[in-house]
């Protein structure tokens, strides 16, 4: 059999292989010889055809049949097998072979070899790919040459050692007796091995961590030794003196200083010493500088130390170096929560970066200046992150434009300024603004009242230039739909009020509807804006005209946001005012809660996302089931009428007032706590309902109030079965010569009660007594107490509107006993 | 600690590869690919670091070459670039005026300057002389055996 081919002679020929087919040929065929060379136990040759195999695995081929062979070899005498031996089996085998196993007691007799490179090629293997078995059986091995007085072996078995306390924690503790002097050794390599082994214990243990406190003098001492030493060109990187030694010792006091004042103390001194005097010119001397800084800020340093880091770092930020500025960012971001102060002296410096070309710069820069962001700065550095996000790359956009609303909600300095920056980022980078930030700008924007008109105007104008952006086309349709009449009467304060009509308005909607840029959930919002513009404007024919149209649309979200629509035109179209009415003020907790759903007649409302319906509807008498979802409330809700377009939530204000005095905790409590469940009062009152009561026909009528021609009248009958419920008619009759038009009535009950309004008959009260309004009022009076009532009475009388507030209180006795 | 060193060009052949952690074959392929993207695509004057799952990457390419490795969160990564020059300065003392050839057909040479430098993914030596002297002499104890031997081994 010829002599297997040599190596370089191999690699040349496959370098000249043109193609990946020409090559895998050659490599297969070589790997054939390899295998019938190794079939046939040959040993002169086992050297070089696992030397072979192991170029052929670099290039991606498999060479696991060699595995077994690596043991052979480094089972040999010959330290050339056992050099190629070892390299194999740190390349081929790992912990998940079953030969690896094998190796221990190879490992173990050479770990005892009389030649050192022998024993050295053990104890790199086994600190380089030994599992946690090898390690238990080999450990007291390495623990003898670490003590030995062999520089050479003793560093290898330092950082051998250190793999098996990585591999098996609990044999640290074996360990411990050999560092007793590591220290004390001039040989730099060990020194150097010594400080990573040290390091490894201290971080895995507090006991030990304790225990090697003590060396922190000595370790001082090294360092000044290494600093103040002159040039020794063994050790000399750039004028420096064994960088990597310092850098390690520079890490290990950090360890030991932690959290220790005695330790800080006692390196505080060297460690001002190294910020100072270490040359800056070379990357080796700023590796260096690096390590300290990151030691003075982990320690328990004074301040004047602290300062020094930082200065250091801010001297970083301004080198040519990328790598350096890079790493400063990378380190300053981690000091900002602590020494805040500090770090904003170089906050200048930070934004500058920004501008950085470099991806991995700019991205540290735009999450510390972030973090920078205080009350005091928060305009000018708006106006940089804002530029930043004009001109960032599409990866950075969405977290920059989170960090900008985040930023913009703790210090914005006006509100108008608020919605001028949102405003800003929607329209730059609109499409990468997180979803959840569509209903919190919602929430934002509801809660500047001042600024309703102004944002509106700006948000039509943005939706004129460009529809693309589905954020910001969501926000601005929710806003026409909420304030468009705000919008075409020209009321902004702001800036100049711009001239739009009604129609123009609804053009710019419908087209969203039609657009092929909308997505669906962008439909949505404007259709339910269209439907809520048909209380605020007065084309309410062209409105109902999209709608229906939609009714059939494919869209199963849209075609039953307008299939509800249209069934509010037809068949309730009294309930829609109060529906469609403007949004109260959000509670920031609240507005994250579900939707809450009001039923009417088994239709929900139309679910705009994230708000709160106030007004609660009230329904006719012969609706009974209906009724049972209503209200329950516990607080008196003096419900509102729903022929008219009610009052903002503002309007809650003046219920308070009108019920200051009964002591009602009164207002239009948030709606989500209205449970949905029923309340016995109603659920008792339903079944039959008489209005009339033989028992109750025995309480006299009373007249409630009569001023200005207006007189109202309360009849009673008790509510059968309950006693405890009053039924009260009111009827309203109009003495003068005109009719009262309009005519709303309100009443509201102390804490104590419970009362519900029921729909009037109609809201004219005709003169001269030609007809009479009336109105069903039930009021629960569990604990029996005396009845009162505040009314209050709005109608339009010859043309001018009036209102009345009035106290009831000659209830006739049976009514609430 | 260094996670894995490797070596490879500008087309991405791999010319070295040296894994201080077990890691199963085929997640090391995974990396060797990934990582190689990565550095590949940088641009020109970008900075030599990068972050890649829980490590910190530092590369520097050194003519033709791209020395790569993986890091430790808490590793100095200025640091790093010593000692991948460290090693750049090994190579070229013990080849002459290293190039990539040199580190194609004597990549086992390669693993031994790199094993006597580094040791379960820390330096083992700071000091340049002492480990050229350790190749040298391991290398001579090699050519007496194949003085011995009267023939090349490999």
């Amino acid at each position: 059999m010829p002599a297997p081919i040599r190596l370089r002679e191999l690699i040349r020929t496959i370098r000249t292989a043109r193609t990946q087919a020409e090559e895998r040929e050659m490599i297969q065929k070589e790997c054939a010889a390899i295998r019938s060379s190794f079939r046939e136990e040959d040993n002169t040759y086992r050297c070089r055809n696992v030397a072979k195999l192991l170029y052929m695995h670099m290039l991606g081929y498999p060479a696991h049949f060699g595995q077994l062979e690596c043991l052979k070899l480094i089972a040999s005498q010959k330290f050339t097998d056992k050099r190629i031996g070892y390299l194999g089996a740190m390349l081929l085998l790992d912990e998940r072979q079953d030969v690896h196993l094998l190796m221990t007691n190879c490992i173990k007799n050479d770990l005892n070899h009389s030649t050192q490179y022998v024993q050295g090629l053990a104890l790199c293997t086994l600190g380089c790919m030994g599992s946690s078995e090898m390690c238990r059986d080999l450990a007291g091995e390495v623990e003898k040459l670490l003590k030995t007085s062999n520089s050479y072996l003793r560093k290898k078995a330092a950082l051998c050692a250190v793999h098996v306390i990585r591999k098996v924690p609990e044999l640290m503790e074996m360990f411990l007796p050999a560092t007793k002097n590591l220290l004390s050794e001039k040989n730099h390599g060990v020194l150097h091995t010594s400080v990573v082994l040290l390091t490894e214990m201290c971080e895995r243990s507090p006991d030990m961590l304790l225990h090697f406190r003590k060396l922190v003098p000595q370790l001082v001492r090294i360092l000044k030794n290494l600093i103040m030493s002159g040039y020794s060109p063994e050790h000399d990187v750039s004028g420096i003196s064994d960088p990597f030694l310092q850098v390690r010792i520079l890490r290990l006091l950090r360890i030991l200083g932690r959290s220790d004042d005695d330790s800080s103390e006692a390196m505080n001194d060297i460690l001002a010493q190294v910020a100072t005097n270490t040359e800056t010119s070379k990357n080796v001397g700023n590796a260096i500088l690096y390590e300290t800084v990151l030691t003075i800020m982990d320690i328990k340093s004074e301040s004047g130390l602290r300062v020094l880091a930082i200065n250091i770092l801010g001297r970083f930020l301004l080198n040519n170096d990328k790598n350096i500025r890079y790493v400063a960012l990378t380190s300053l971001l981690k000091t900002v929560q602590t020494d805040h102060n500090a770090v904003q002296r170089h906050r200048s410096t930070i934004v500058d970066c920004l501008k950085d070309l470099d991806v991995s710069i700019k991205r540290r820069a735009m999450e510390l200046s972030f973090a920078l962001v205080n009350g005091n700065n928060i305009r000018g550095m708006m106006k940089e992150l804002l530029y930043f996000l004009d001109s960032c790359d599409p990866e950075f956009k969405a977290d920059c434009a989170s960090g900008v609303f985040l930023a913009a909600e703790k210090y914005a300095p006006s509100k108008r300024w608020h919605i001028d920056t949102i405003m800003r980022v929607l329209t730059t980078a609109g499409s990468y603004v997180r979803d959840d930030s569509v209903p919190n700008l919602i929430q934002l924007i509801t809660n500047s009242v001042e600024m309703h008109a102004y944002t509106v105007q700006r948000l039509y104008k943005a939706l004129l230039d460009d529809i693309s952006q589905q954020p910001l086309v969501q926000v601005s349709s929710w806003c026409i739909g909420e304030y468009g009449d705000l919008l075409v009467s020209g009321q902004c304060e702001e800036e100049e009020p711009i001239q739009v009509t009604e129609d123009e308005v609804l053009d710019v909607l419908e087209g969203l509807l039609v657009s092929n840029l909308s997505a669906p959930v962008t439909r949505g919002y404007s259709l339910t804006a269209i439907m809520k513009l048909s209380t605020r404007f007065s084309s309410v024919n062209r409105i109902k005209k999209v709608v229906s149209i939609y009714g059939s649309s494919i869209d199963v979200e849209l075609q039953q946001r307008a299939v509800e629509y249209n069934a509010l035109f037809k068949k309730y179209d009294h309930m829609r005012p109060a529906l469609l009415e403007r949004m109260p003020i959000m509670e920031k907790t609240a507005s994250n809660g579900p939707t809450e759903i009001v039923q009417t007649n088994g239709e929900t409302e139309p679910s705009v996302p994230d708000t709160k319906h106030l007004p609660l509807v009230t329904q006719p008498a012969n609706q009974a089931n209906d009724l049972l979802d209503l209200l329950g409330g516990n607080d008196v809700v003096p419900v509102i009428q729903t022929t008219l377009p009610t009052k903002p939530a503002s309007a809650g204000g003046e219920l308070l007032d009108l019920l200051g005095d009964l002591s009602l905790s009164g207002g239009p409590a948030p709606a989500p706590s209205v449970p949905v469940s029923k309340p016995p009062f109603l659920l008792d009152g339903l079944s039959s309902q008489p209005l009339f009561n033989d028992i109750s026909a025995a309480i006299p009528p009373m007249t409630a109030y009569s001023k200005n021609g207006l007189k109202i009248e309360f009849t009673f009958e008790r509510a059968n079965p309950n006693p405890n419920i009053a039924v009260i008619t009111i009827h309203a009759t109009n003495t003068t010569e005109a009719d009262m038009t309009e005519f709303v009535f309100q009443a509201a009950v102390p804490k104590t009660f419970q009362l519900q309004l029921l729909s009037p008959s109609s809201n004219i009260v005709p003169a001269l007594n030609q007809g009479s309004v009336t109105q069903v009022i039930r009021v629960l009076n569990p604990q029996k107490q005396q009845l009162r009532m505040r009314v209050k009475l709005t109608y339009t009388h010859k043309g001018s509107p009036v209102q009345d507030l009035a106290e009831v209180n000659n209830f006739p006795p049976q009514s609430w006993q | 600690m260094m996670h894995f060193l490797l070596l490879f060009s500008r087309q991405g052949k791999l010319r070295l590869q040296k894994w201080f952690t077990p890691i199963p074959e085929r997640e090391k392929k995974k990396i060797v690919r990934d990582m190689t993207t990565m550095v590949l695509g940088r641009k020109p004057r970008s900075c030599n670091f990068l972050h890649w799952k829980d490590l910190k990457i530092v590369y520097k390419k050194y003519a033709s070459l791209y020395f790569c490795c993986g890091l430790d969160a808490e590793e100095n990564e200025l640091l790093a670039l010593e000692v991948l020059h460290r090693y750049v300065e090994l190579l070229d003392k013990y080849f002459g005026n290293v190039c990539e050839l040199d580190i194609i057909f004597n990549f086992e040479k390669a693993y031994f300057i790199l094993d006597e430098f580094l040791l379960g993914g820390e330096v083992q030596e700071t000091s340049k002389q002492v480990v050229s002297r350790s190749i040298e002499a391991s290398d001579m104890l090699q050519e007496t055996m194949e003085e011995y031997m009267s023939k090349p081994a490999f």
